[in-house]
Formats: structure tokens, C-alpha cells, sequence
């Protein structure tokens, strides 16, 4: 038997160490293809979602606001059909009758010189926004009247122009906030659920046995989620640019390390999940009752400038506001990476102590 | 050269919050020579599983010493580990991956050859179920499987952990056969089973275990031997009369009930012949000690398997 110098077996061991590596990323891979559920979760259930909210928030500002006239309106005649649908009641209960069905966002009655607005309660957005639009329909028809009147005299005049570069159509903020959340949803279900099943079917225990090292695996193992990220991404970002109108920047492709970066924050959450919870329900339970409230305190869904303050201020501690946001300014704004830092500075600290926090308390014997 | 196994002393206390101290390891010491087939039997509890685990070098003793073939399991070395067999209590898979993908993955794991995975496969009789995914596999099917990722980097000391717990009888008699040709090719096994017949069966020799203590160590045979315990003769009721029952008995207890008249006797030779002598024979069955009766001598408990 020949003895070998350190130099050999170190050298033997890292090689051996690397093929360990991508057999374990390969078996792991595959199991994850293979797994339909994961495909649902990080593919398909994002895409749902921002199919769901795009029509929900889409619909409320492009379409026509539906006016119900009691009696003769005559304000109404000169409104732009584009902007108003006008269907007429024979008295004021019948009119109020069809908003509280659904079937009208504001009524509105003239008397003489007065018009009265009676805007829905059952869906007050669109019936704020129908009374915005009557009153502004009153000034115009005003001005005509005062200028007639007084001519020569200079009437001021509002011009609006879209701001946040251009149109900011729903999906430019929906699409970073939906994907923040799908790579979130990914990332905790994901290790909470292996490490459940791992302390089900021993597999980790059964791989310390073997030449191949706990690093080796489970390097292997946080691989295939950051591969699985960049997919879910990829296929994102790709059906929100063809198929829904997403515009993207140039600086689009920063979003990988953005998402490389949210998902390591996030499997960190999922493995101090997977140490408390003992089966997958309690798994899945738990992973959905930190990842729901942080998708909407973090702005995923809803733009945080519309949500109330104490919203704003819890959404500072989690990490989805961040990956949100660096996500909105680098593919929506095309803001270049330099940017992001703080986002991505909280991200990388939240990592590493969420890691740091998972490690300490973590019950290895369990697995 | 050094033993394949050295055990020395060890202690491992679980405290539970509610259950308090448990000893589940308390003070086992036990050597295994190359080539045994080494069995710790004992009943769920006795802490057979965690006294593998800490020789595995899985858990950490309290105190005590370990030495596999002739090194320390801690800290993990692949110069170790490349050298062991073994199969947990779990059939510990890769999921969604076929029984032929599993047992690649862990060949490569251990740097053996794509062939080598498809003959453990092979002998373990899985070769018609290689593309079946591990989840479809029967119970039997995949602790066969888990042996076969056991054996699959050709090692020396092979640990199974329960192997046969939750089978059928015949499915549990032909992982008998696999285990012998296991220990045939020279390999050494040590094996944990609560089913005494097992142990008897398979092991050269037995260490028996009881609420984390080694109670005894030997061969079956010894064991059964030591005890010098009468062997059982029964024959069913009604072919002896009372006077010749008595004669028969020379002594030595016997019990008679309607149905049947049960000898215990040292001399079971001359019994039976006399038996057979007699015509009385129906009904006839000869029980001799069994590591039942040891375990029962042993821990003064009976047993539970």
C-alpha cells in the first residue's frame, strides 16, 4: 500500500468533493422537476396572481364611469361618451336601488342651477373617481358660460401630463411586487418543507454517512433553489413583457442577483420555519403565515404609498419591501444598480442574520 | 489488526422536558472481530438505535470511545465513511427518483462505478424495478434498495439498523438470505432487531440490550447452552396413564391438563424414545431453550417483542 502526501489526498478530496457536488445538485434537480407541486408554487401561482390583480386594478381606470341621470341632466350633454355611460332612472330610489347593486357609480340629479352627486358607497373607488370627473364636467361647463359672458377675460387652464416616466400602467408595479412574493413563497416553502422531510426520511442523516460532506449537500441543495429562482424569473418576466405589456429596462438582467440575493433572505426563513415545525402542514402553515401579512406590508400587491402608515412602518423590517422595490426601480425605472445599494445592503444584513439566528438555534439531531 | 468495532463506556442522557432524564446509553462497552455478524437484540427502547448511531458516529456520546476499524468516527473523514455500509431505520431517498437513479446517485457519492450500482441492484432483486420511482416501491423493495445503497461503495463494516421491522415473514426470510451472503463475502455486519429468532438465525454472536445496558454478550447457541435450561416435551392428553405419566417424569416436572401432559426433562433422548415406544406420539412437540428464555434469565423480564 502506497502512502499518499497531504498534497494527493487534499487534491483527491477536492475533486471527489466537486463530483459529489453535481451528482447531488443532479439528484436534487431532477426530484425538484419531478415534484408538480413545486412547479405550481413557483411558476404558476405567481403567474395567477398577477393575471388576478392586473384585471382587478386595470379595469378601475380605464373604464368609462356609469352615471345613472333622474330626470333630465342637462350637464350631462355635453359629456365625452368615453369618459361617461350614461343610463337615465325615472326617480332618485331607483337609481340608488342600481348602486347598490353594482350597476352604477354615481347618480345625479339637476335642479335648476344645482347639480347634486350622489356618489357609490358600494364601491366607493369608482364612485369617488365618477365624482371627480361630474365636478370637473360642472367647472368646464362653467367656464364655457363665464367666457361667453366675459370675453377677453384669460381663464386658467390645467393641462396634465403622465408622470413616473410615462404611463405607469398597473403591471409596472404590480409585476416586481408579484415577482418579489413568488421568489419569497419559493424560498420559505421550499426549505421549510425540506427540512421537514428531512427529519421524516433521514435523508441528510443518511448523506453525513457517506464520504460526501454536509457542506457538499446542502450546498448542492441551496444551488438548485438559486437556479430555480432564476428561472422563475426568467418565465416571469418574459410572460409580463409579451403577454401583459411589462416595459422592460436595460438594467432588467440586475434583476438575478436582486432575486439570488432575496433568495437566500428567504431560505434562511424557511429553515428557522422548518426547525419549529415537526410536519409539512404545520410546515406550509407557518411559511404562510409569515409570507401573506409580509406580502402586503411589504407593497406585493398594493402600492405602499396607498396603504395606511403604520403599514408603511412595519414594512421597513421585511425583506420583501426591499427586494420589491430594487426590483421596481432596476426593471420598471431602469435605475441603474448603484441605486439599490441600501436595498440591497438590508437584504444581504437580513440574510446573514436570519442565517446566523437558523444556525444557532437550530436542532441538528432532529434531522 | 484492529478490531472493526471498539466500544468503550459510552453514556448518552436525553432530557425531555416533560419525560426527564432518560439513560438511553448507559455504559455499553463491546468489541466486534473482522468478519462477525454481530446482533444487539432488544425490545423497542432498549436504546439499540442510539447505541448505532453514536458508533456511526451520528450523535455524540456523553462520554465514552468509539473506534471503527481501528479510528475515531468523529470528526467525519471520507477515508472513514468511504469504508462503512449503512442503513438507517428510515429508508433515507433522494425524492422522486427512481430506485436505478438512487442508487447512481449514491455509487457516485462514494466513487464507485454506474456497474457496481446496476449489480447491488441486481442482487438485491431490484433489477426489474430500477425505473420505479422509490415512493412506489414496496416496504420490502425499498429496504432492500436502502441495503443496496449500503453496499454499493463495497465497504467493510456494514450496519443495519432494523432492516427486517415492518415485513412480512417472507419478504423478512429472503432479506435473511441477502444479509448471510452479506457477512459470506467477508464482510462484517452489525445488526439491531427486536425479533429473537432473528438473532438467532443470523448472528455469530449477540449482545443483548435492556433500558441502555448491555445484559449479556455471546453466541446464541452458548447462551441457550449456559442456561441449562429442561427441554419441553408435549404430547396430547389421553395416550398415558396417570401412573405411567408419573413414571416417565422420573422426577422432573411435568403438568397435565385435559388437553395435553407437558415433560420438562434433561434427558429428552431417553423421554422420547420411550414415548415412541409407548405409541404415544400424537400431538407430539419438543421445545427446547431459545434466547426467549435467556432474555427472560438475563433481565428477569419477560419478553416483548
Amino acid at each position: 500500500m502506497s502512502l499518499d502526501t497531504a498534497e494527493v489526498r487534499a487534491e483527491r478530496a477536492e475533486r471527489s468533493g466537486s463530483r459529489a457536488y453535481l451528482s447531488l445538485f443532479k439528484a436534487l434537480g431532477r426530484g425538484w422537476i419531478r415534484d408538480r407541486s413545486q412547479i405550481f408554487f413557483t411558476i404558476l401561482l405567481p403567474l395567477m396572481f398577477m393575471v388576478l390583480l392586473a384585471s382587478v386594478f386595470g379595469s378601475g381606470d380605464t373604464a368609462a364611469s356609469r352615471i345613472v341621470a333622474v330626470g333630465d341632466v342637462a350637464v350631462l350633454d355635453g359629456a365625452d361618451p368615453d369618459a361617461f355611460t350614461v343610463v337615465e332612472a325615472f326617480d332618485l330610489d331607483e337609481a340608488l336601488a342600481m348602486m347598490r347593486d353594482g350597476d352604477a357609480d354615481a347618480a345625479v340629479v339637476q335642479d335648476g342651477a344645482t347639480v347634486r352627486i350622489y356618489p357609490s358607497a358600494t364601491n366607493s373607488t369608482s364612485g369617488a373617481i365618477a365624482e371627480g370627473k361630474l365636478s370637473a364636467l360642472v367647472d368646464d361647463v362653467n367656464v364655457e358660460v363665464l367666457s361667453a359672458a366675459a370675453p377677453g377675460e384669460p381663464v386658467l387652464e390645467t393641462e396634465v401630463e403622465e408622470a413616473d416616466g410615462g404611463a405607469l400602467r398597473p403591471i409596472q408595479y404590480l409585476a416586481p411586487g408579484i415577482l418579489a412574493w413568488g421568489v419569497a413563497i419559493s424560498g420559505v416553502f421550499g426549505a421549510a418543507g425540506t427540512i421537514v422531510d428531512w427529519k421524516r426520511d433521514k435523508l441528510l442523516r443518511r448523506l453525513r454517512l457517506t464520504p460526501a460532506s454536509v457542506r457538499t449537500f446542502l450546498g448542492a441543495k441551496v444551488s438548485v433553489n438559486l437556479v430555480v429562482a432564476v428561472g422563475q424569473t426568467a418565465v416571469f418576466l418574459a410572460v409580463a413583457a409579451l403577454g401583459f405589456g411589462l416595459q422592460l429596462s436595460a438594467w432588467t438582467w440586475f434583476a438575478v442577483p436582486l432575486v439570488l440575493l432575496g433568495t437566500l433572505a428567504f431560505l434562511a426563513i424557511g429553515v428557522v420555519i422548518g426547525g419549529i415545525a415537526q410536519t409539512s402542514p404545520a410546515a406550509a402553515g407557518l411559511s404562510n403565515l409569515v409570507t401573506m401579512p409580509m406580502a402586503f406590508v411589504s407593497g406585493a400587491f398594493y402600492p405602499l404609498a396607498l396603504s395606511p402608515e403604520w403599514v408603511q412602518a412595519i414594512s421597513y423590517l421585511s425583506p420583501m419591501r426591499y427586494l420589491n422595490e430594487a426590483l421596481q426601480s432596476v426593471v420598471v425605472y431602469g435605475e441603474p444598480p448603484s441605486a439599490v445599494l441600501p436595498q440591497i445592503g438590508f437584504l444581504a444584513a437580513f440574510a446573514a442574520i436570519v442565517a446566523l439566528v437558523s444556525w444557532k438555534t437550530f436542532k441538528f439531531d432532529e434531522l | 489488526m484492529d478490531a472493526a468495532i471498539e466500544v468503550a463506556d459510552l453514556r448518552k442522557t436525553y432530557r425531555g422536558r416533560r419525560t426527564g432524564e432518560i439513560r438511553a446509553v448507559d455504559g455499553v462497552s463491546f468489541r466486534v472481530e473482522r468478519g462477525e455478524f454481530f446482533g444487539i437484540l432488544g425490545p423497542n427502547g432498549a436504546g439499540k438505535t442510539t447505541t448505532l448511531e453514536i458508533v456511526e458516529g451520528l450523535r455524540k456520546p456523553d462520554s465514552g470511545t468509539v473506534r471503527l476499524l481501528g479510528r475515531s468516527p468523529w470528526p467525519h473523514s471520507p477515508e472513514l465513511t468511504g469504508r462503512l455500509g449503512v442503513q438507517l431505520q428510515a429508508s433515507a431517498f433522494f425524492e422522486f427518483l427512481t430506485a436505478r437513479e438512487q442508487i447512481e446517485t449514491f455509487a457516485e457519492l462514494y466513487g464507485a462505478t454506474k456497474s457496481r450500482a446496476a449489480e447491488m441492484l441486481d442482487l438485491v432483486g431490484l433489477a426489474e424495478h430500477a425505473n420505479v420511482r422509490c415512493e412506489k416501491l414496496s416496504g420490502g423493495q425499498q429496504q432492500r434498495l436502502s441495503i443496496a445503497c449500503a453496499l454499493v461503495g463495497d465497504p467493510e463494516l456494514v450496519f443495519l439498523d432494523e432492516p427486517t421491522a415492518a415485513l412480512d415473514p417472507q419478504a423478512r426470510r429472503n432479506l435473511w438470505d441477502l444479509m448471510r451472503s452479506i457477512n459470506a463475502e467477508g464482510r462484517t455486519v452489525v445488526l439491531t432487531t427486536h425479533y429473537m429468532e432473528e438473532a438467532e438465525a443470523l448472528c455469530d454472536r449477540v449482545a443483548i440490550m435492556d433500558a441502555g445496558k448491555i445484559r449479556a454478550v455471546g453466541t446464541p447457541a452458548g447462551f441457550v447452552r449456559d442456561l441449562d435450561a429442561p427441554t419441553k416435551v408435549t404430547v396430547a392428553a389421553g395416550q398415558l396413564s396417570g401412573e405411567r405419566v408419573r413414571e416417565l417424569a422420573a422426577g422432573e416436572t411435568v403438568n397435565a391438563d385435559e388437553t395435553a401432559v407437558v415433560f420438562e426433562t434433561r434427558d429428552p433422548r431417553g423421554l422420547l424414545t420411550a414415548l415412541a415406544s409407548d405409541g404415544a406420539l400424537e400431538g407430539l412437540s419438543v421445545r427446547t431453550a431459545n434466547l426467549e428464555d435467556v432474555f427472560l434469565h438475563v433481565t428477569g423480564r419477560e419478553w416483548r417483542g
